[in-house]
């Protein structure tokens, strides 16, 4: 209800809204009809703007899926009759030409979203490519918008996705839901890409906050709709359980002054209820599936913290036994170290160092190993190992929060020495 | 489309003519070539004699300037080729990796270009 004194809707954000949430369902429509990623995306973005026209003049029609649609197909149709090699394009389109009066009706547009972000996350493309093109071509945003949530120039961005684009195409990556024997490795070829424009938006250097927070949204958001399109698949419920687990926590990880607060720390209070039961609800019903995997493992443990009210409660006997089973999925020394700092809890601090030199040699350059000794001296009371371990980690942290909170740590020791 | 597999790996390391590695080799090798006969995928594949035997030509300013060896000194050098024709490169990628030196080299697969003649 519009009163008087309430603003006026700005038309153009709201229909921007409104496409923004069905640009990936379009897109990958027009992709399987025309086989072509380029002629679809212009011809839908020809679509949109004839839209932000007609729907001002004439209002929002019944169906603006099926509008849009209708739009881009006619638009694409023209392209290509007009196109020089129309000739060896008829068999493209006389199929599509036959089928144009069921255009005029509202049938429902068929969701081929599934091949899209399969194709997208090919194997055969690289990781930062994989994530552009899946911002871009499912999550509906622009260049500007991708390129500034990963702190790069446009250009450079636009780049990127041209090269994807052009790869998909020259070296014949096909436009289809992967059989039976390639779903698992491909599925988790989605998952992995979905994961790190959330860890992306989740690993926010204070300055940006914002924008990182709303690219772990749109994360959460594109691991919504994968699960929509595989709900048996229990990697691809564990994957939004863990995002939403880590998302739930969001307000109680930064302090005042942008710093970091640890999860011993954090006020719980702030901890997002309804993230936490969605989350912890995704985790039990994909567990009860009985086809464990490493996201389901990473996500049971995010909730054994989320459940525990305060940090000295936290079930670290469970925790432990969780890491072991990742460790058999993922034997890998970032495993081992959080394995080892979980079991730190259970026994004493030194025995966990004594654990952790024998990483050593595998995990020299990560910065949370380093952190993870000088926090253990720490609670052994040896100040001064412990200094000189928070300084390593410093000179190894490419983030500014992190560094400002490791910089805390290692100043409050250097007080502490000095009373 | 057509792709090339080509076939990359360390002479220094890889098996030596007359080892039982090698033999053990030469019988994956043939496995795999009948496989991709069998599945009507073949065009065609050689395997190259050593990098050793290798000759570069380059012709600048005129001058043409012939080399002992290979284009360049890398680590992998290659061995051979096959050349598939396939739907897609889903598939050219399921036959590439059964070319038995996927195990210890890497095998590179590129689409052929087609030119309209």
């Amino acid at each position: 209800m519009v009163s008087p004194s309430t603003p006026p809707i700005n038309f153009e954000v709201a229909i921007h809204k409104i496409i923004r949430e069905d640009w990936g369902y379009l897109i990958s429509s027009l992709i399987k009809s025309f086989n072509d990623f380029h002629l679809a995306e212009d011809a839908l973005q020809d679509a949109v703007e004839a839209a932000l026209i007609n729907w001002r003049e004439k209002g929002l029609p019944p169906s603006t899926r099926a509008w849009l649609l209708t739009a881009a197909r006619r638009k694409l149709i023209d392209k290509i009759r007009r196109d020089k090699n129309f000739e060896s394009k008829t068999q493209q389109i006389v199929p599509l030409l036959d089928n144009d009066e069921l255009l005029e009706s509202d049938y429902s547009v068929p969701d081929e979203r599934l091949r899209l972000i399969f194709t997208c996350c090919h194997p055969a493309l690289d990781h930062n490519i994989s994530v552009a093109l899946t911002l871009q071509l499912l999550g509906g945003l622009s260049t500007t918008e991708i390129a500034r949530a990963f702190l790069i120039k446009p250009e450079t961005m636009a780049q990127r996705l041209v090269r994807g684009k052009r790869k998909i195409k020259q070296a014949g990556i096909p436009y289809i839901i992967p059989d039976k024997e390639q779903f698992p490795a491909r599925l988790d070829a989605v998952l992995s890409v979905l994961y790190l424009i959330f860890n992306e938006g989740y690993s926010a250097s204070s300055g940006k906050k914002h924008i990182r927070a709303e690219l772990c949204d749109e994360a959460i958001r594109l691991a919504r709709i994968l699960l929509h399109l595989c709900p048996d698949e229990p990697e691809a419920e564990a994957l939004l359980a863990l995002m939403l687990l880590h998302n739930s926590r969001k307000t109680a990880r930064f302090g005042k002054n942008g710093v970091l607060v640890p999860l011993e720390e954090q006020d719980r209070s702030l901890w997002n209820k309804k993230d936490i039961n969605e989350g912890t609800k995704l985790v039990e019903k994909s567990l009860a599936r009985k086809q464990i995997g490493a996201y389901q493992i990473q996500a049971a443990i995010s909730a054994l913290h989320s459940e525990a009210s305060r940090f000295k409660d936290t079930n670290w006997q469970e925790i432990v036994l969780l890491y072991d089973e990742l460790f058999k999925l993922l034997p890998t020394p970032v495993i081992q170290l959080n394995r080892i700092v979980a079991f730190s809890y259970l026994m004493s601090p030194e025995e966990s160092i004594k654990a952790l030199e024998g990483l050593k040699q595998d995990i020299g350059h990560y910065q949370p190993y380093f952190a993870a000794l000088a926090d253990l001296y720490k609670r052994c009371n040896e100040n001064k190992k412990a200094i000189k371990y928070y300084q390593k980690a410093i000179s190894l942290s490419g983030n500014k929060a992190e560094q400002d909170f490791l910089k805390q740590r290692m100043s409050d020791l250097i007080s502490l020495q000095k009373l | 489309m057509k792709y090339i597999a080509l076939i990359y790996a360390n002479e220094e390391s890889s098996p030596k003519p007359g080892s039982e590695e090698f033999g053990r080799l030469i019988g994956e090798y043939e496995a795999a070539t009948n496989q991709f006969i069998k599945d009507g995928v073949l065009v065609g594949s050689d395997p190259l004699q050593s990098v050793n035997t290798a000759t570069t030509l380059r012709t600048r300013n005129g001058k043409l300037s012939t080399t002992d060896g290979p284009f360049a000194e890398t680590k992998e050098q290659l061995g051979g080729y096959y050349i598939f024709e396939c739907e897609n490169l889903d598939d050219a990628l399921k036959y590439a990796a059964m070319i038995p030196t996927v195990n210890y080299g890497s095998i590179e697969v590129r689409p052929i270009m087609t030119i309209e003649r």
